[in-house]
């Protein structure tokens, strides 16, 4: 390692898989001085996605865009440039997802880059082997119930594997199902030398890398004033200039549109978490009581004051399950009495599938425009609403059914009902998620290097 | 002063699980003062009791003028990937929480009505 930087400069590019293709290759082009670069492509349910395909492609289960991505960038490292990639594109399979990557940076004429390849991740053989061991963590169902139609068990690592990587010379670093904020704690953990007790400096890293992790969401993308926030077709993604002191200023390109401030940083910090002095991660537990934020310039806030504790003893795991099938169809009701009409006719789709012994096991009708996506807290009498009927069954056959009785209202059901040029719905399979905990010792991470 | 939610915070929501999260920003220091007195849990899940929802915990964040509200199981037996909701991951409670109807006193509705006129 080469003495500590003052500042390491580490941008997020993905928030999740699925934002904006062109973002990576902007946000290197927007920040010469970015030193790393982290990609988030993995949910909670994407892990199921994930497994249908390496189910009929054993060298498939990862994020494929994330390969775009790498073609973006070979120009990048063939031009010399140090920067370093981090990301949990790799799925169910990094190390197939980093063969890919090294295949299309040989081709691009990168020659002599380090790749390291994190796994350890997936625990689906333990759960399988000791399901008594593995309870629901919300309901306290006993995993046995649907242990038969597990599809994915995977525990969320930290960022000791990545540091790992790095010290092995690694510029490209693909994971499985590494936490989150752990993309950035890793490359902080490294350059800076921290002690993996160094809790107060790793919470730093790791209320940076939830800063971050949802890309341009903090940056002013669902920000409440939105209306208000520039620039937003070219909304800039975020970086984060973590000092050695695991403090951290949020900012984004010079240019880009977008906005970081007080308010867009605040929404950001308070997103999905729950109990704020208990932030769990694998890294360190973080309290966000004395959090403290400061203008530092134009679009740069400054944060500073994270505590952090030991990390739990457990790992989360994240399990999917094979839940049944489902199909949701919508069709536009306009007119006088729009809501009622439509919910008329929601019902008359629920009360044929009962007529023809198809009663699915689970159904909802909403009047969209009316209030029903949030029920009770507002509702109004559009003149247009969508009617959207979703359903769910463990037989295919009764979400098939479902998908054949939408059309039909078109001709039977109220005046003004219409939008259907989209034809039937889909029929989808459904996936159930299976939080729970493993001890550590049961995990063992492992990194491989590779080099094109 | 009758105001809602929205003019006097911020809201950010998301899930956790079956669970979902909102997170409200007053937009000054005396709003949260003001906010942590009549924004209890019970108020909350009142608010939302259309939706079914059961447990409500509040957590404060006095040094950013926020609190965090986590909605117990309001996705879901499964969570929200079973949820058929069309919002199934609670992205939209934030600004249905700001739909919330409020009595403001009246310091803070003149305090309120001059920074909006210098906007």
């Amino acid at each position: 390692m080469a003495t500590a930087p003052d500042i390491l400069r580490i941008g997020n590019a993905q928030g999740f898989w699925g934002d904006r293709p062109e973002g990576p290759a902007a946000l290197v082009a927007q920040s010469p001085d970015l030193d790393y670069l982290t990609l988030d492509y993995l949910a909670e349910v994407s892990m199921s996605i994930l497994a249908k395909q390496r189910q009929r492609d054993p060298e498939a289960g990862y994020a494929r865009d994330f390969l775009e991505v790498v073609s973006s960038m070979a120009p990048v490292w063939k031009a010399g440039r140090p920067l370093r990639l981090v990301t949990n594109a790799g799925g169910l399979n990094p190390a197939a997802c980093a063969r890919a990557a090294r295949a299309i940076l040989r081709e691009a004429g990168c020659k002599g880059l380090t790749i390291g390849i994190v796994t350890g991740d997936d625990v689906l053989d333990e759960l399988n082997r000791s399901p008594d061991k593995y309870p629901h963590l919300e309901t306290g169902r006993a995993l046995s119930e649907v242990r038969s139609s597990l599809v994915t068990g995977s525990a969320y690592i930290g960022a000791g594997s990545i540091v790992e990587a790095l010290s092995q010379g690694a510029q490209l670093i693909v994971t499985g199902r590494v936490a989150d904020p752990s993309l950035v704690v890793g490359p902080c953990l490294y350059h800076f030398g921290w002690k993996a007790d160094d809790y107060d400096r790793i919470a730093g890293a790791t209320v940076a890398g939830h800063l971050i992790e949802c890309g341009v969401q903090v940056t002013g993308g669902i920000s409440t004033d939105w209306l208000n926030i520039p620039g937003v077709d070219d909304i800039g993604f975020p970086i984060v200039e973590v000092s050695g002191d695991g403090s951290c200023v949020v900012t984004k390109p010079r240019g880009t549109g977008g906005r970081v401030d007080r308010a867009t940083v605040t929404e950001q910090l308070v997103y999905e978490i729950g109990d704020p002095e208990n932030y769990l991660s694998p890294d360190a537990t973080v309290s966000f009581g004395q959090l403290r934020l400061a203008e530092d310039g134009e679009n740069r806030i400054r944060v500073t004051g994270a505590r952090g504790r030991p990390p739990p003893e457990s790992y989360k795991v994240s399990g999917t399950y094979r839940a049944g099938y489902r199909a949701a169809g919508t069709l536009v009701v306009f007119g006088r009495g729009a809501t009622e009409k439509a919910r008329r006719c929601g019902q008359m789709v629920l009360n044929r599938l009962a007529a023809a012994g198809m009663t699915p096991q689970r159904s909802l009708v909403e009047c969209l425009g009316s209030g029903d996506a949030v029920k009770g807290v507002a509702t109004s009498a559009p003149i247009e609403v969508v009617l959207r009927i979703a359903i769910s069954d463990p037989r295919r056959e009764v979400v098939e059914y479902f998908t054949r009785q939408l059309m039909p209202l078109v001709t039977a059901g109220p005046p003004g009902t219409t939008g259907y040029a989209d034809g039937r719905p889909s029929v989808r399979e459904e996936f159930g998620y299976w939080p729970t905990l493993v001890r550590r010792e049961v995990v063992r991470p492992v990194v491989e290097i590779i080099e094109t | 002063m009758h105001v809602s939610l929205h003019q006097i915070a911020r809201a950010r929501s998301g899930d956790k699980g079956a669970s979902a999260n909102i997170g409200v920003v007053a937009r000054s220091p005396n709003l949260y003062i003001y906010l942590l007195k009549v924004l209890t849990s019970e108020r909350v899940a009142g608010h939302f009791s259309g939706l079914g929802v059961g447990k409500v915990t509040r957590f404060e964040l006095p040094n950013l003028m926020a609190m965090n509200f986590v909605l117990t199981n309001v996705l879901g037996d499964g969570g929200g990937s079973l949820s058929l909701r069309s919002d199934a991951q609670g992205k939209a409670l934030g600004q249905a929480m700001l739909e919330m109807q409020l009595d403001l006193p009246d310091e803070l509705s003149s305090a309120l009505v001059a920074e909006t006129k210098e906007d």
